[in-house]
């Protein structure tokens, strides 16, 4: 840090140090303050606030008798499912990747890094398109799926290929940072004193990213629990079969049913409000954003 | 810092076609569950798209009801996105500069469309907006409506692309030096002046890549704008939902076509997305 500090300045670094210099006018902060709460009121919070108000605007009994229809039941059954699913298989892959990736410096690495994000800029309908266009009917194995009575497409099978895909980056974004902070050095001790590649793995690899693979899986819980786009391009939306809980929140909707509708909406509601509680104290235990 | 192990050295030493007889496991996953997922798909689509001629890909990527939803998608996307980028960068500044109430809250909050699925997010923005929402009603007698109109589409691509900005912006500002602005303070400038000529210049490459990230999104974006559009053509249809009834209509190849526009799309956005931040980076260093 500098040492000649003007002198008008507490030294401290605190938020409030920059609204004491004596051209600062002291309803800058308090409006523009205004502004962004307005904002995010209007976009974020009025909304979200109400999917509650909406589910018991009649009252805990009809929100309740929403939730135990079979429909209901099945499309939060399916979800989970695909959460159960689509997790481990992105860990094991997001393991590897940043492994991989952290682990060896090699030519065109920012191109992998890219490539690995790749899901997430590409449209969810297009996910969904381009796994259709593979296992569909007329797609690139359709023929021979068809041959050996496999249904993927408007089955459950295409359904966790759409989820695993949209929730593919998260795990190996969270650990590659946390891996390449962590160094070698300590991995490499233990190589020299004999230790098994597996052996390194689950006392001194593991341990040191835990919080940032904890960070990883929360997001794609998260996201594949809540993705609708690529999921429905490939199930089909037949309720009581391949809808899942997304799903179901449009289905309902469409059918002008807007209370089963946002029952079913606050369940996922609440899911968001556990992942971003849970990001918050992660968030604080590993300073990933260091708010102070 | 640390010294090169030896392992590293005799690593580099050995040819690049030797090496890759011996490629670890993990990368082998790797590379294995990128292609089935990532790598195959993306080559069948293009593949799909180059068995039709090109005269007849160009019809269809241009067809009028096409271009209308590009029109639609693209231009909204660009207008959520700078508005994002106004007030993510506002709402940036207030987390990191000032104190007040339930700071940590807001702070926490803002990566709620984050978590919050696609189509609850849809289902509750057409309901606070429609004419007898709570902020439709107050939008009605204004002759403002907003729910099943292209507004509709654009308040949901705000929805969803705003912490993109935020987020991008936030730890670059929580990084500047205060000291380039106590010295334009000292040297008299204005608040005005520091803000225009001292702080933005530094952080424009830092916003510009959260539009660019937001503007992606928001073009992709499926879940929310389907529900709060009403999906008409020529007024409020987005292109990835052009992409869906062109598949419920077993229209593949339309749907490639559309498809393989906003894929292109996408893959410029991201090099440009890559470039930008390359050039914030510059920035940070000097």
């Amino acid at each position: 840090m500098t040492v000649d500090k003007p002198s008008f300045h507490s030294s401290s670094g605190s938020d409030t140090e920059i609204a004491k210099p004596k051209e600062q006018k002291s309803w800058v902060p308090i409006v523009l303050i205004g502004v962004a709460i307005a904002y995010l009121a209007l976009v974020q919070y009025i909304p979200a606030i109400n999917v509650f108000v909406q589910a018991f605007s009649k009252g805990v009994g009809p929100f309740l008798s929403n939730l135990t229809r079979p429909a209901f039941l099945h499309a939060a059954w399916l979800t989970l499912l695909l959460a159960l699913i689509s997790l481990p298989i992105n860990t094991v892959f997001g393991l590897c990747a940043a492994w991989a990736i952290a682990r060896h410096k090699f030519p065109g690495r920012a191109v992998v890094l890219s490539i690995i994000d790749l899901p997430f800029s590409i449209s969810p309908v297009v996910a969904g398109l381009m796994i259709v266009l593979l296992y569909g009917r007329n797609g690139w194995f359709g023929p021979w799926l068809q041959a050996h009575d496999i249904k993927i497409i408007f089955a459950f099978p295409g359904m966790v290929l759409a989820t695993a895909f949209v929730s593919m980056p998260f795990v190996a974004r969270e650990v590659i940072p946390v891996l390449e902070e962590f160094g070698k050095d300590q991995e490499e001790a233990a190589r020299t004193l004999g230790a098994k590649d597996w052996q390194i793995f689950w006392r001194i690899t593991l341990p040191s990213i835990r919080w940032g693979l904890l960070y990883g899986l929360i997001l794609t819980n998260a996201r594949a629990m809540g993705e609708f786009g690529a999921v429905s391009v490939v199930s089909g939306n037949i309720a009581d079969q391949t809808q899942s809980l997304p799903l179901f929140v449009e289905d309902a909707y469409k059918q002008y049913e807007t209370e089963a509708a946002f029952s079913a909406a606050v369940l996922l509601a609440l899911l968001a409000v556990v992942t971003l509680v849970l990001k918050e104290l992660l968030e604080r235990k590993t300073r990933i954003k260091d708010v102070e | 810092m640390t010294t090169v192990s030896p392992s590293v050295e005799v690593e580099r030493k050995t040819p690049f076609w030797k090496r890759l007889g011996r490629v670890p496991w993990t990368w082998r996953i790797t590379i294995a569950y990128l292609t089935v997922m990532l790598f195959i798909p993306i080559a069948a689509m293009f593949l799909k798209a180059s068995t039709e001629p090109p005269a007849r890909f160009w019809a269809i990527a241009t067809s009028d009801i096409a271009l209308a939803t590009y029109n639609v998608t693209f231009f909204t996307a660009i207008f959520a996105a700078l508005l994002n980028g106004i007030f993510g960068t506002l709402i940036a500044w207030v987390l990191v500069r000032y104190d007040f109430p339930l700071k940590r809250l807001i702070d926490a909050t803002v990566d709620l469309p984050f978590a919050l699925p696609t189509s609850v997010a849809g289902l509750t923005l057409a309901t606070v907006y429609s004419d007898n929402g709570w902020i439709g009603s107050l939008l009605a007698p204004l002759g403002i409506k907003v729910s099943f109109t292209r507004t509709g589409v654009a308040v949901a691509m705000i929805f969803i692309s705003l912490p993109f900005i935020v987020r991008t912006v936030q730890p670059v500002l929580q990084e500047m030096e205060h000291e380039i602005e106590e010295a334009a303070w000292c040297l008299g400038a204005s608040q005005w002046q520091t803000f225009w000529k001292v702080i933005l210049p530094p952080l424009f490459p830092t916003i510009l890549t959260g539009v660019a990230l937001g503007f992606s999104r928001a073009v992709g974006e499926y879940g929310s704008t389907v529900i709060i559009s009403s999906n008409t053509p020529f007024q409020d249809l987005i292109a990835p939902v052009l992409i869906f009834q062109r598949l419920e209509q077993y229209d593949y190849s339309g749907a490639t076509v559309i498809g393989i526009v906003l894929l292109s799309i996408s893959l410029v956005l991201l090099l440009a997305i890559n470039f930008l931040q390359a050039w914030a980076r510059r920035y940070d260093s000097r």
